[in-house]
This record gives C-alpha cells, sequence and structure tokens, in this order.
C-alpha cells in the first residue's frame, strides 16, 4: 500500500512561505479582537442607560500610572525579544522578567481599582448597566494579562533552566505579538472606558 | 486568458453512464422544478371564497388593507423578476445538461479546455447588479410608504401589550381595556380611519401578525415599536404570535373584527361599561374576590384590578377563551379555571383548585360579565 | 509515529487488539484520521438530528395532534437547529477540510497537528455535553434539562426568569466550548494554507478547495467569535447578575439580537464555501474542463465574505428600526446575491462546451444547481424587507433555509462523499445504491420543501408545536411530512452504501476519476506521510499536465 512516486518536475527556485507560528498567532489575534468589539460595542451602546446607581462619572478615576506601567511593559518585551535573536540570554531573562513585573503591577492596579469600587462605591457587575458591562470588559481584558503573565512566567522558569535560546526567538515573539495585542487593546478599552465614556 | 483549445487529447477510462438515467434527469428534474413553480404560484393564488366576515384563511396574497396590499403588489413584481431568472438560469441548465452530455462512452477525447471568457463574466456580473438597482428601489418605496406613513388626526389608536400567552389591548384615548380579539374599524379610502398599534412586552419577545391587514412588527420589551393597518372591508381576519415566546407560543392567536362604524362604535360603548353589578351570581362573585383571581385579573366597576392576566370586564363579549385556544363556552370556561392545562398545557394561569360547588358559581358569575 | 502507522497499516489488521486501535484512535494527530472523525462524529448527530425532524414532522402532519407536549415539540426544534448547524454541518465540513486540504496542497499533515486534536475532542466533548441535557436534570421525562429556547436562544426568554434550571446552561456552554474548537480548526487551516503549500504552488495555483477553505476559516475568525462574546455576556446575566440582556433593568432585547446575527448569517456562508468548494472540484472532473473563471471564483468568495458579514439584520427587518437601516440591510443583502449568483453561471460555464458524465457525484451537484439557484432567489425575496414582514419568521423562510441546508449544503456533501469516498477508504461506492439513494432524496426533498413554501404563505409562522385546522394548512402539513420519511428512506440507502462498500466495495485504485488535483496521485487511502516526495507543481492541474504533457496547464496560465 505504499505510494506509487510521481514524477514531478524539479524546482529550482527558492520555496518560503510565512512561519507557521506567526500566521497562527496573528490569526488568534484577528479571533481575540472581534470578542472584545463586541464587549466595546455593549459597553458603548450601554452607557447612559443605567436606570440607577453610580455613574462612570461619580466613580472612575483614570488609572494612568498603571496604563504606563502596561505599555511600558510592550517596551520591555520588545526590547527582551530583540535580545533573544541575538542570543543574548541574560539580557533577555532581565528584560522579561521586567515585563512580567510591570505586567503584575498593572493587574495589582485593576484589583486595587476594582476593590475601591465594591467597597467604597458599591459598584459590582450585578448594580447596574454600567457594572455590567464595565467589569466585563473591564474583567475580559485582564484575564488576558493573567493569561500572558503565566506564559511568561513558564518562559521565565524554563530560561532560568537555561532551556530559552536564540532557536527559541521565534516562538518567543509569538509572545510578544501576543502582548502588543494585549496593550494595544488596553488603549482602546481606556479610551472608551475612561475618556469617552465619562 | 482567452478561450484556450487543448482539443482531442487522449484521456483514461472513465465510468460509463445509464442512457436512461440521463434523460431521467433532465426530464424529471424539468417536470419536478416546473410543478414547484406552478404548484407555489396558483396554491399561493389559492382563492378560497370569503364572504365579507370570514376570513378563515390567512393568506398575505389576499390584502384587505393598504400595508397588506403594498407589499402584495411588491412581492408579484418580485416574483415575477425572480421568476424570470429562474426560467432563464434552468434552460439554460438544462440545455448544458443535454447538449454536453458525454454520449459516447468509448469517446476518451478531452473537450476545449477554455479557462474562462473576460466579455461573458462581465455580461454576467453588470446584468445582476442592474437587477438588483431595480428590486431595491422598488423595495425602498415600499419601505418608506409602510414605515414613514403619516399618522392622520382620525386614527384609532391602541396599545398592544404582548404577555406569555396572550394580548392585551388599551384605547387610551377611548379608555377601553380588552384582551386578545382585536376590534378596530373599517377605513374608507375617502376618509381613512386607520387604526394605529403601539407594540410593547411584558415578558419576553412576540411578534404582531394578521397576514391579510398588515406585515408583521415584533413587540419587545423596554422598546416601543409601531405598526398601522387600515382595513378596507369588514369581517374577522386571523394571525397569532410570530416570534417564538415560550411554551404556548403557538396559541397566542389573534383575531381581529373590523367592524363598520356604527358596530364599532356600539362595540366601544358596551367595553366602556363597567361590568355588570346585577346580584344575581353574588355567590360567584364572592367566589372570584376572595380567591386569587383578583391579583391577575381586572373587573372594572369591582375591586378586582390586577394586571398579570387579561381583563374580564367583557370576558363574555369574546368568542374564544386563552387567546383562541378554545371557543367561549361554559363547558370551556370550567374546564381553563379547574385544569388550565387541559386546554393550554404550559400557560400561566395556575389550576384554581376551587370546590365543585365554587367552580359552578365562579363560571356561572363570569358568565355574566358580557 | 509515521513509520509504526505504516508498519501497522501493512501488518495483519486481524489480529490486533481493539484497544490498540482504539488508542490509536483516540490519540492519533494525523489529519486523515482527524478527518475521518469529524465526519464519523458529524454522520452520527446527523441521524439523530433528523429523528429530532421526524419527531416534530410526527406532530406536526395534523392539527390539534398530541404526538408530543409542547414542552417537549420546543425541544426538539431548539436541538434540531442547535444540533444540524454545531454538531452536523460545521464538523463535517472541518472533516472535509482537514482531510484533503493537506492532500491538495502537497503537504503532509495540518500546520498544528497537536491543536487539531484538541479542537477536534473539544467539538465532540461540547456535542457530548448538549446531549446530556436530555439525562441532566428531571431525567428523559419531559425531554429532561434539554434546551428549548430555539437555536437562537433569543433575550430575555434565556434570562434567569424566563429560563429557570439549566436547560439554557448547556446551550450557552456547549457552544461556546464547541465555538473554540472551531476556532482552533480555522487557525490550523489558515497556517496551513499559508505556509505549507508545497513548492511551486503559488496562490493563484491552488485548488479552489484550499483557496474557499481559507476564506471559510477567515470569516470563522471573525464570525463565531461574536456569539462567544454574546455568550459569556449571557452567563454574566444568568450566573453575576449582569444586565446585558435585562430589559428589567434598561438592558436590550436587540442587541443579543444583533450580536447573534453579526455570528449567524456569516455562519451560513461559512457553512456554504466549503460547499461552493466542493463543487468547484467536481463540477470540472465530471465536465472534463477546468472551473471556468478560476480568478472570478476567488473573488467572487472573497466578495461574498466581507459583504455578508454587513447583511445580518435582514433577519431582524420586523424589530422596529427605522426605513433608512431596513432599506440599508435590504440592499447589502440582495447584492450579496451577486457574487453568489456569478458563481451558478461559472459553474454553468464549466459544463457548457464540455463533456458531461453523469456519475453520482455529477447528479448531486446538479441537483444542488437547481436546488441552490432557487433557494437563492427565495432569499431575494426574502431580501426585500417589505415582503420579509410578512414571509419572516413564517414556513416560507423554513423552506427557504432549508432548501439552502438540505438541497445546496447537503447535496454537495453528498457529492463529496461519493466522490472523494474511494480516496478515503480505497473502494468505490456502488452507483447503483448511490443512484437509488439520489432519486428518493429529490423525490422526499421536493415533496416537503417545495409544499412548505406554501403555509408559510398562508400565514403559518414558526416554532409552533401544533396550528389551527382550516386555514389552509392541514393537507400540506400532511404530504410534508410524508416527503420527511421518504428522505429517512433515502439516508439509510446511504448508509447502507457506507458501510456495504467499505467491505465489499471494488477497489479504487489511486485516480478512478482520471482527475487532475494532487490528492489523486498517491495511494487510495493515502499512506499516513501523503506523498513519497513533496510535489513540485507548476499549474492549477498538475496531474493534468502529468497526463498531458504535450499540452500542459502551465502553458497557459
Amino acid at each position: 500500500m505504499s505510494a506509487i512516486p510521481t514524477p514531478f518536475p524539479e524546482t529550482s527556485a527558492a520555496w518560503k512561505l510565512p512561519y507557521r507560528g506567526k500566521v497562527a498567532m496573528a490569526c488568534l489575534i484577528i479571533a481575540e479582537s472581534a470578542i472584545f468589539t463586541i464587549f466595546v460595542v455593549a459597553y458603548l451602546f450601554y452607557l447612559g442607560k443605567s436606570l440607577t446607581g453610580p455613574t462612570p462619572r461619580e466613580v472612575l478615576e483614570t488609572p494612568i500610572f498603571f496604563t504606563v506601567c502596561l505599555l511600558s511593559s510592550s517596551l520591555t518585551i520588545h526590547l527582551a525579544s530583540k535580545l533573544l535573536e541575538r542570543g543574548k540570554r541574560g539580557a533577555f531573562l532581565v528584560l522579561w522578567f521586567l515585563t512580567i513585573v510591570l505586567g503584575g503591577l498593572f493587574l495589582f492596579g485593576t484589583g486595587q481599582e476594582w476593590h475601591r469600587l465594591i467597597y467604597e462605591h458599591g459598584l459590582t457587575i450585578s448594580t447596574n448597566l454600567f457594572g455590567t458591562t464595565y467589569y466585563s470588559l473591564v474583567g475580559l481584558h485582564a484575564t488576558h494579562v493573567t493569561a500572558g503573565l503565566l506564559m511568561f512566567i513558564i518562559v521565565l522558569l524554563l530560561g532560568l533552566a537555561g532551556r530559552v535560546g536564540q532557536e527559541q526567538s521565534a516562538r518567543v515573539e509569538l509572545l510578544t505579538m501576543y502582548w502588543h495585542f494585549v496593550d494595544a487593546v488596553w488603549v482602546i478599552v481606556f479610551t472608551v472606558v475612561y475618556i469617552l465614556g465619562r | 486568458m482567452g478561450v484556450t483549445d487543448h482539443s482531442y487529447r487522449q484521456a483514461q477510462s472513465v465510468t460509463t453512464k445509464n442512457r436512461r438515467t440521463e434523460w431521467g434527469v433532465v426530464v424529471s428534474r424539468a417536470i419536478g422544478i416546473l410543478v414547484l413553480v406552478a404548484g407555489i404560484f396558483f396554491a399561493a393564488r389559492l382563492c378560497v371564497a370569503s364572504p365579507h366576515g370570514d376570513n378563515p384563511i390567512p393568506n398575505i396574497f389576499q390584502p384587505h388593507s393598504t400595508p397588506a396590499a403594498s407589499i402584495y403588489r411588491l412581492s408579484v413584481f418580485v416574483l415575477a423578476i425572480t421568476g424570470l431568472i429562474f426560467l432563464v438560469v434552468f434552460c439554460l441548465l438544462v440545455y448544458a445538461i443535454v447538449k454536453f452530455r458525454n454520449r459516447v462512452a468509448q469517446d476518451k477525447r478531452e473537450p476545449a479546455q477554455v479557462y474562462g471568457s473576460t466579455q461573458i463574466e462581465l455580461a454576467w456580473t453588470v446584468i445582476p447588479i442592474l437587477i438588483v438597482v431595480v428590486l431595491f428601489l422598488a423595495t425602498a418605496r415600499v419601505i418608506h410608504g409602510i414605515q414613514d406613513a403619516p399618522k392622520p388626526t382620525t386614527s384609532v389608536e391602541v396599545t398592544a401589550i404582548g404577555h406569555q400567552f396572550w394580548w392585551e389591548f388599551r384605547y387610551p384615548a377611548l379608555g377601553i381595556v380588552t384582551a386578545n380579539e382585536l376590534h378596530i374599524p373599517v377605513s374608507d379610502p375617502a376618509h381613512p380611519t386607520p387604526t394605529f398599534l403601539k407594540l410593547l412586552s411584558a415578558d419576553t419577545d412576540h411578534s404582531f401578525w394578521v397576514p391579510q391587514l398588515v406585515g408583521k412588527t415584533d413587540l419587545i420589551p423596554n422598546r416601543v415599536n409601531e405598526t398601522w393597518m387600515d382595513p378596507h372591508q369588514t369581517g374577522v381576519f386571523l394571525g397569532q404570535c410570530a416570534q417564538y415566546c415560550g411554551t404556548q407560543h403557538a396559541k397566542m392567536l389573534l383575531r381581529v373584527s373590523v367592524d363598520d362604524p356604527e358596530e364599532f362604535n356600539a362595540w366601544v360603548r358596551a367595553q366602556k361599561q363597567p361590568a355588570n353589578q346585577g346580584e344575581k351570581e353574588i355567590g360567584g362573585r364572592r367566589v372570584f374576590e376572595t380567591t386569587a383571581c383578583i391579583n391577575c385579573h381586572a373587573v372594572a366597576g369591582t375591586n378586582a384590578s390586577g394586571r398579570f392576566g387579561p381583563d374580564l370586564t367583557h370576558l363574555m363579549s369574546r368568542r374564544t377563551l386563552a387567546s383562541g385556544a378554545a371557543q367561549n363556552t361554559p363547558e370551556n370556561l370550567r374546564l381553563w379555571i379547574q385544569n388550565p392545562d387541559a386546554v393550554k398545557p404550559g400557560s400561566l394561569m395556575p389550576a384554581m383548585k376551587l370546590s365543585d360547588a365554587d367552580l359552578s358559581a365562579l363560571v356561572r358569575y363570569l358568565e355574566t360579565l358580557r | 509515529m509515521s513509520s509504526d502507522v505504516m508498519a501497522i497499516q501493512t501488518a495483519d489488521a486481524a489480529g490486533r487488539p481493539w484497544v490498540e486501535t482504539l488508542h490509536e484512535w483516540v490519540t492519533t494527530v494525523d489529519h486523515k484520521r482527524l478527518g475521518i472523525l469529524y465526519i464519523v462524529f458529524a454522520l452520527i448527530f446527523l441521524v439523530i438530528g433528523g429523528i429530532e425532524a421526524v419527531v416534530m414532522r410526527l406532530q406536526l402532519m395534523r392539527p390539534h395532534n398530541d404526538f408530543v407536549s409542547p414542552q417537549v415539540f420546543n425541544r426538539m426544534f431548539t436541538m434540531h437547529g442547535t444540533t444540524m448547524i454545531f454538531f452536523v454541518a460545521m464538523p463535517i465540513l472541518f472533516g472535509f477540510a482537514n482531510y484533503l486540504v493537506p492532500l491538495m496542497i502537497g503537504a503532509r499533515d495540518m500546520a498544528f497537528p497537536r491543536l487539531n486534536a484538541f479542537s477536534f475532542w473539544l467539538t465532540a466533548f461540547s456535542g457530548f455535553l448538549l446531549y446530556f441535557s436530555f439525562v441532566g436534570g428531571s431525567g428523559l421525562y419531559g425531554a429532561g434539562t434539554v434546551p428549548d429556547v430555539g437555536w437562537w436562544a433569543y433575550a430575555p426568554l434565556t434570562a434567569r426568569a424566563f429560563s429557570p434550571g439549566h436547560s439554557t446552561d448547556y446551550w450557552t456552554i456547549a457552544l461556546l466550548v464547541s465555538g473554540f474548537g472551531s476556532i482552533g480548526t480555522s487557525i490550523n487551516l489558515i497556517a496551513t494554507i499559508l505556509t505549507m503549500r508545497c513548492p511551486g504552488m503559488t496562490m493563484s495555483r491552488m485548488p479552489l478547495l484550499a483557496w474557499l477553505n481559507l476564506v471559510m476559516s477567515g470569516m470563522v475568525l471573525i464570525a463565531i467569535t461574536p456569539l462567544s462574546a454574546a455568550q459569556l455576556m449571557l452567563l454574566v446575566d444568568r450566573y453575576l447578575g449582569g444586565h446585558f440582556f435585562d430589559t428589567q433593568a434598561g438592558g436590550s432585547a436587540t442587541i443579543w439580537m444583533h450580536f447573534f446575527w453579526i455570528f449567524g448569517h456569516p455562519e451560513v456562508y461559512i457553512l456554504i464555501i466549503p460547499c461552493f468548494a466542493f463543487l468547484s472540484e467536481i463540477i470540472p472532473v465530471f465536465s472534463r474542463k477546468p472551473i471556468f473563471g478560476y480568478p472570478v471564483m476567488v473573488g467572487a468568495t472573497v466578495c461574498i465574505a466581507f459583504v455578508s458579514m454587513s447583511v445580518w439584520a435582514h433577519h431582524m427587518y420586523t424589530i422596529g428600526m427605522n426605513s433608512y437601516s431596513n432599506a440599508f440591510f435590504t440592499i447589502t443583502t440582495m447584492a450579496v446575491g451577486v457574487p453568489t449568483g456569478i458563481k451558478i453561471f461559472n459553474w454553468l460555464g464549466t459544463m457548457w462546451g464540455g463533456k458531461i458524465l453523469l456519475t453520482v457525484p455529477m447528479l448531486f451537484c446538479i441537483g444542488f444547481l437547481f436546488q441552490f439557484l432557487i433557494a437563492g432567489l427565495t432569499g431575494i425575496m426574502l431580501s426585500a424587507a417589505p415582503l420579509d414582514w410578512q414571509l419572516g419568521n413564517s414556513y416560507f423562510v423554513v423552506a427557504h433555509f432549508h432548501y439552502v441546508i438540505v438541497g445546496g449544503i447537503l447535496f454537495a456533501l453528498f457529492a463529496a462523499f461519493y466522490y472523494w469516498y474511494p480516496k478515503i477508504t480505497g473502494r468505490m461506492l456502488k452507483e447503483s445504491l448511490g443512484k437509488v439513494h439520489f432519486w428518493l432524496f429529490v423525490i422526499g426533498f421536493h415533496l416537503t420543501f417545495d409544499l412548505m413554501h406554501i403555509p408559510g404563505v398562508l400565514g403559518m409562522p414558526r416554532r409552533i408545536y401544533t396550528f389551527e385546522p382550516g386555514r389552509g394548512w392541514d393537507s400540506l402539513n400532511l404530504l410534508i411530512t410524508i416527503g420527511a420519511f421518504i428522505q429517512c428512506v433515502a439516508i439509510l440507502v446511504f448508509v447502507a452504501n457506507l458501510v456495504f462498500s467499505y467491505f465489499k466495495g471494488p477497489k479504487a485504485g489511486n485516480d478512478p476519476w482520471d482527475a487532475w488535483t494532487l490528492e489523486w496521485s498517491v495511494s487510495s487511502p493515502p499512506p499516513a506521510y501523503n506523498f513519497v516526495s513533496i510535489p513540485v507543481v507548476a499549474s492549477r492541474r498538475p496531474l493534468w499536465d502529468l497526463k498531458h504533457p504535450e499540452d500542459p496547464d502551465s502553458r497557459y496560465e
């Protein structure tokens, strides 16, 4: 039941197609963008429609510092990725760790904000339309940040064990693509929630 | 890439075909499809005699109101164009199958290998686009004509509120509340008295559809929709809820009684009266007012003012019970109160668990609510 | 792994313990095996979904029938729709794509074999989860806690207030999980097609099946995800006290409709585009000509993909949008008919001047052409908002979309079965049985779905467990039910053919149809590694070039 070798012509030109990982990550980003778009649309649609309860203007405080943390982590991860491409494992690990710290700070900031909103202002996901859409949108983003950080921690541990080198730089680059996406989503969420929405 | 010719190449053998089947393919297909087209057309023009008063078949191709008639005219136009497209493509397909089928099994030569033709492809792109433009313009006119119709001051205003699984009708200007059976005046084209319906919902989505009077519009909670109709002919027109709303969606029926002006005014006068306050069925009335009935139902002129269920002030003026699920007879009324699931399983009317005596008294009382 | 598989395949199969075979199938990452798993899974659910349809048709064969209770009926139509879309159509199309795409582009497997397996098992699990609802809750009494909110699950019917218990949750979570499976397979298909084509196979030399599955996969990424988002929102409403669709809190029932149909409409194009792919491969072979207008076929498909994202509210013409919105969606919906019609013309152009061989796959393709034409035209009728105000949510719409799905998609799938079964199993399906299947199914299909247009015109809405007598619907419904039974018999003939031919069918050889794409260059069934050496191609029909070295396609492209 072996295949009959068919006499296909030989090719001389080089045949180069994109790296499959990049294509896959790009597709994932497109799909996730669609999900976030729907949550953003719901948030915008329901602005001003809550029947009761605290409004965005009353309770939201713009998280400038933590936004700076998150956006800086895009820079650090970009630098880390470039360093790994050049084989600089040590420097890569430092910047990678810094990325995790900055991302973690952002999550801490989100948690702090939610604590304030829940306990000082009584705004929960079930309070009113604003509460529902706000926690869902910001929460969805925070979940993606968390997932990213978990992946980064795994890479960090593998890196500390000496298993992450120049050969893995293409795969690490996929994670940086993901992280840039997460940060871009935050730019949009930030604009919609803290700027347009008030 | 123009037309290219690889005529007469040798090819490997292919499976043979049955000669009879080929003709079978073509002829049966042709007959079948033509039967379909004819069938749809003739069935749709099904003209069941509809003497004034009785319209048992809610046929959209027998409109009796301006919006429905406007839609009907558009549908004839669209049907004509799509019918023509169908005939042309159908004939081309049949012709191709007949003319180009492989007749001689032994002939292994390949036909001319044609890759495409820019002119032909352009033609069959441009022509459909033109057809679409024409269809769209005709449609846009009808959309605008129906949806943006002005509301004359002589119109009758009704608010329809959809419930699981019944219709509440309120006439705010006339001060009437009724259920399930809508009475509206016939509209003389010279002096139109259309009925404008405001559509609301108390729970889930519903849809008001009386095919011969107007296309359907949904009743959606937390949203106000509007529709209108100006029936040209008196009679009863049938319809039902057309958006799945739960277990008894199928039995949320509609009866629209189009009355001539005297009948309509008489009906309005009767509906405005409070309930008969006769002493005759005081026992039954007591049962009604001391059990949970008044939590859901209202009877004008008594202390029953529940809004969850239909207004019962003029229950006996309706031909049916439970939004069309049963004829309005004493036996059915008794059964409905005793065991609603026997009439409309899954409806929200609870079984009242009354004793036989109480039940009989109650039914006799309700029979006085004319 | 592949050498082990080869050894196993050539060894005496009878001696192997069944546990070993089972383990192999459960842990496989081979695209061909996963393709077969998807297809078998879908066929099982096709039968189950068919039974649900038969239950409904038995209940509706006469007015005021009491074959099943309203509660059971409502669960039947919910499950029938959900099953057929998510657990029959999607998996079977992914199954064919999985099997054929790597072979047709000269690759050894998909880009991500383990993701492939994971996606399949996600889908399989979600099907199991949805059907577990039959035994959950109150068990099989009254069909348990099976979802009964319709396959669109409109709000606020799905709110806790109106759907207590877990029936809606089964629907939501099962589809959420299967959605992730679909997204995984789509990512896989896109990556495979873009990065694993064999040398010489530029995008413009790819078989149309690969192109159309690429477009379909792209659509999945942006169409399934809105449904996933909406389902997450529904879960927030039902379990975290959210108000996304809570009309009592100022929420909107229509925003669910928008989110659902932004998924729902592209979804039906996602289902039909792979079927266009089957036709685009099969019709040329049985007309003995290349596809007429390859670039336009690609362009029209991409056009359909884009325009179909803008038509969704034609499912919502009756919700009370203003006249400008209704007009907008009318024009976009009519517009999407143009590239779709062009494809029909191109298939006609392929047949024109050719040598048509009326094999069973070709018969099903011809059936598709006639039926899809009619379905498209009834779609044009429905695209006009005022017509939809009358015909929408009636049996006319049910007839229209069954015409597309059964008369179109299922016929194309039958064609694909008869065409590629020899490649997958190494044996030919019995032609006489195939013709019986075809004719029986055509008769049953037309009896049911041609007539079904009429009750719609006469005012019969959909999703009703019973109907009133004397409205002109009575005899039509009886005939429709009879047609359903005829289709069941045809399906039984088909299944019998599949099973019988697996054991007794004549050996197919590499290339029983004298076709031109790469999958016909390998044995039937193909070896685990697909190709001894990766092929190099110079045209759209590499096997034509090999068979006609004096006049290859590469000279003309």
